[in-house]
């Protein structure tokens, strides 16, 4: 046992330190911080400022889809050498910005973003622990996603432009910089920093899974935890299964490319040359990218619906309908996430019969799903709902998983996916159900969680400008690509209009674009809210969405160590809202049973007996 | 050895935990596992593709499973040394790991000579790529364990390894094994594919 002796030693000693005032110096203290509150506000804040690129390019190409005849020399003082000498956006760089929208806003918005944000900022806090079980592990989580953006960032200023290949980087178009110049300096930084992200996940996800199994405070079993935690974990658990595998992919790449290895390269013909690479597959490198390029997209939303499933059941105050099939749902959707990746790849020649087993296993997905989506249903039917923005944006993820995840039906089926393979049919579905819904997710945990973060309120009226803008926005962004889709308009085609039977729809893509522009500009109001509410918002209280949560018992700013004094132990679930002969509409975790025997169930009635408690203090403010 | 440990916090009976450290190591462990499991997965996909290259493994493989194998026997004895406080025992036994480790990595660089011998090179068929990747990735991940090896053995010699600390010989001891077995399977993997 010598080793749970150690153990307790820093534990006891960690505890006298919340009584302490350390002085940190401001480097200590913002920078290189150990701290996981500041840690997540780190990755908010990188993540915001990614946001904005990966929205600004998507803008960029929009106005080449919308108004191809537009001049577009106006943005020459930005892209400079990119706008050709008729005005026009160059072709290869349209193809960059196409992928590195996508790789921005999967890997850095919300997976780094979302995931960085609220786990590091949300897990100490709602489990009641002091902070991640190791602090300087995380702070080098944050730093190698810093090293990895910077990196990512550089290669947008390149002569050559970033990486050109789709943010899927297939071979043989990304092994190949004869092939275009997206695959030459671009996608070499592409490739390095991708590698100091994926080592930036593996360190934060060991931590989150860490901190979880082990820091909890007395009292939080694993059927006390809230579903926010539910769903971090998990995810911190599909990271650290698929992302491995995009490593070992991306060094294939990485050998295929610098050092003569045929791994995924064969027979190739450019330029009349032929290639010395024999051998190699190009499907090999989509098994081992959909490995993890699957998995990737629940790292995406699962954090969200986590979000989303608190502040549901504090807004409608009403328990979450259904804890347990949540959680179930979590873990089915987790588990199925691993043996679908081939659904990404039925037009790649496989076997139909491997295809109808691969569409089974996707199908299946549909049913943990829906679980997710009745129960959010069920728990706003019949609430008393408190539309705050942080409410509406999340009854907007609700909309979206719903309506982009029905197209999944269709995507999943491989026979009617060798017609909408590779569509705007695809993209409009995974806008909506994976990136639509993860972002709503990821406003939703800003405007909920704002209080705790900096001590003060969020401006509510333009939280709901800011809502209604982005939600119909989005829909009118995303609705008419389906049918843009259905026509079989390919993605990431530069232009429709050089071919006949593409040039309808145009005024259709014209409508997309002016929407889109629309929605990237109500972002602005989010970011004025944001930023000035941070310094001159109103003071919050220290509930102010009276939730049963944990961190809602920390003071207001919200110090190192969490809790001043010692850390509050945990008698409840923490869905006990509008709890049947209670005083007020909610009852927070750490309350004993035995404070509140006028709500108590018979069988809690037994479990109030067993608490070894002081008796609840006549003035107890619950 | 009771992994789990109750640990007392606010002088109430706590959550039943494993050292958050030792934990963490296990989930790093997974990790290079599922990095593993890709790459042989993608040596079994490239393989049915046919276009294979058969050739001989160097013999040397042999003779560097026996050293690994024997080097985690010794890591295992520094252990136990460590635990019953006997720091000669600990530190010869640290020091013929370290030195067996040298020695593996000796022999899987003259495997390579081997194998070159053969005209099987880094680049070229797919087949003899994937064993340079394996023996290659596998020795960058023993490089790690050899580092941290010598911290262990230098921690051994200022007396920071004894019975009321052992939690960094236990993950050293952990990762070693981990290695070892990582090795077995690999070398097992391409004997039972070829």
């Amino acid at each position: 046992m010598s080793v749970a002796d150690i153990k307790v030693d820093e534990h006891l000693a960690h505890d006298d330190h919340g009584h302490e005032h350390h002085e940190q110096s401001f480097i200590q203290k913002y920078i290189f911080t150990e701290d996981h509150k500041t840690i997540g506000k780190q990755f908010l804040l990188l993540g915001i400022f990614w946001a904005i690129i990966g929205g600004g390019l998507s803008i960029i190409f929009r106005l080449q889809l919308g108004f191809p005849d537009m001049s577009l020399e106006w943005l020459r003082p930005i892209l400079g050498g990119w706008i050709t000498d008729a005005g026009k956006l160059d072709s290869e760089f349209y193809l960059a910005l196409v992928t590195m929208h996508g790789t921005i806003m999967v890997f850095f918005v919300l997976t780094a973003g979302l995931s960085g944000t609220f786990s590091n900022f949300l897990i100490p806090l709602q489990i009641g622990a002091r902070d991640m079980a190791s602090g300087f592990m995380n702070m080098l989580s944050f730093w190698f996603f810093f090293l990895a953006s910077a990196i990512m960032f550089v290669s947008l200023f390149l002569e050559t432009g970033p990486a050109g290949g789709g943010w899927t980087i297939y071979p043989p178009l990304s092994a190949l910089p004869q092939a275009i110049q997206g695959s030459g300096t671009g996608m070499t930084l592409w490739l390095v920093s991708m590698v100091f992200f994926i080592a930036s996940q593996l360190l934060g996800g060991i931590n989150y899974i860490t901190t979880v199994i082990n820091l909890r405070t007395e009292g939080m079993s694993f059927s006390r935890l809230p579903l926010t935690i539910w769903a971090f974990f998990i995810t911190a658990v599909l990271g650290l299964l698929s992302f491995p595998v995009l490593f070992a992919a991306a060094l294939l790449l990485v050998f295929d490319r610098s050092f003569g290895t045929s791994f995924y390269l064969s027979e190739i013909y450019i330029n009349g040359e032929a290639l010395p690479n024999v051998g190699g597959s190009p499907i090999l490198f989509q098994h081992l990218f959909w490995f993890l390029g699957h998995p990737e997209v629940y790292i995406v939303i699962l954090p969200a619906l986590g979000i989303t499933s608190e502040i549901i059941s504090t807004n409608s105050r009403k328990p979450i309908f259904g804890y347990r099939a949540m959680i179930g749902s979590i873990l089915a959707i987790a588990f199925l996430s691993f043996i679908v990746w081939a659904h990404h790849m039925f037009v790649t020649g496989m076997n139909p019969f491997l295809g109808s087993i691969f569409m089974f296993l996707t199908l299946i997905i549909a049913v943990p799903s829906a679980v997710k989506a009745f129960n959010y249903i069920t728990t706003l039917w019949k609430g008393n709902i408190v539309f705050t923005p942080a409410m509406l944006f999340s009854i907007g993820l609700v909309s979206f998983f719903i309506s982009g995840g029905l197209t999944g039906l269709f995507l999943g089926n491989s026979a009617v996916d060798i017609t909408l393979h590779d569509t705007y049919f695809v993209v409009a579905h995974f806008h909506l159900v994976m990136g639509s819904a993860a972002f709503f997710g990821l406003l939703a945990g800003v405007y909920h969680w704002f209080p705790k973060m900096f001590g003060r309120m969020m401006d509510e009226k333009l939280g709901y400008i800011h809502f209604w803008f982005t939600f119909i926005g989005v829909y009118l962004v995303f609705f008419p690509l389906h049918y843009i889709g259905i026509a079989g308009f390919p993605r990431r085609y530069y232009s429709f209009t050089s071919f006949d039977a593409f040039s309808s729809f145009t005024d259709l893509n014209a409508f997309v674009s002016v929407a889109a522009i629309l929605t990237f500009s109500a972002q602005f109001i989010f970011l004025f809210n944001f930023f000035y509410s941070m310094f001159k918002g109103r003071k919050a209280p220290l509930n102010p969405w009276k939730s049963n949560t944990l961190e809602w018992t920390t003071p207001r700013i919200v110090g190192h160590g969490n809790w001043p004094g010692a850390i509050p132990a945990v008698y409840r679930w923490p869905y006990d809202y509008s709890k049947p002969g209670a005083a007020e509409d909610f009852i927070p975790q750490h309350i004993p049973y035995s404070h509140t025997p006028e709500s108590n169930l018979s069988h809690e009635a037994d479990l109030a007996k067993g608490e070894n408690v002081a008796p609840a203090p006549a003035d107890e403010n619950k | 050895m009771d992994k789990a440990a109750d640990i007392p916090l606010i002088g109430k009976a706590r959550v039943k935990s494993v050292h958050p450290k030792k934990f963490g190591m296990w989930l790093f462990i997974v990790s290079v596992l599922m990095l593993f499991a890709a790459l042989t997965s993608a040596y079994m996909v490239k393989k049915a593709e046919g276009d294979w290259l058969i050739f001989e493994f160097p013999k040397l493989f042999m003779i560097t499973s026996v050293i690994i194998v024997i080097s985690s026997i010794t890591m295992q004895l520094a252990y136990w040394n460590a635990k019953k406080n006997n720091l000669l025992g600990l530190r010869i036994n640290l020091a013929l790991t370290s030195v067996l480790a040298i020695a593996f990595v000796i022999g899987q660089w003259y495997s390579w000579e081997e194998l070159v011998a053969q005209d099987v090179y880094w680049v070229g068929n797919v087949a003899g790529s994937f064993i340079y990747l394996f023996t290659g990735l596998h020795g960058l991940h023993l490089i790690g364990g050899i580092i941290f090896l010598s911290v262990v053995l230098v921690n051994a010699f200022k007396y920071k390894v004894h019975s009321k600390s052992m939690t960094q010989i236990e993950m050293c001891t952990t990762y070693w094994h981990f290695l070892g077995g990582l090795w077995l399977y690999l070398y097992l993997f391409l004997i039972l594919n070829n």
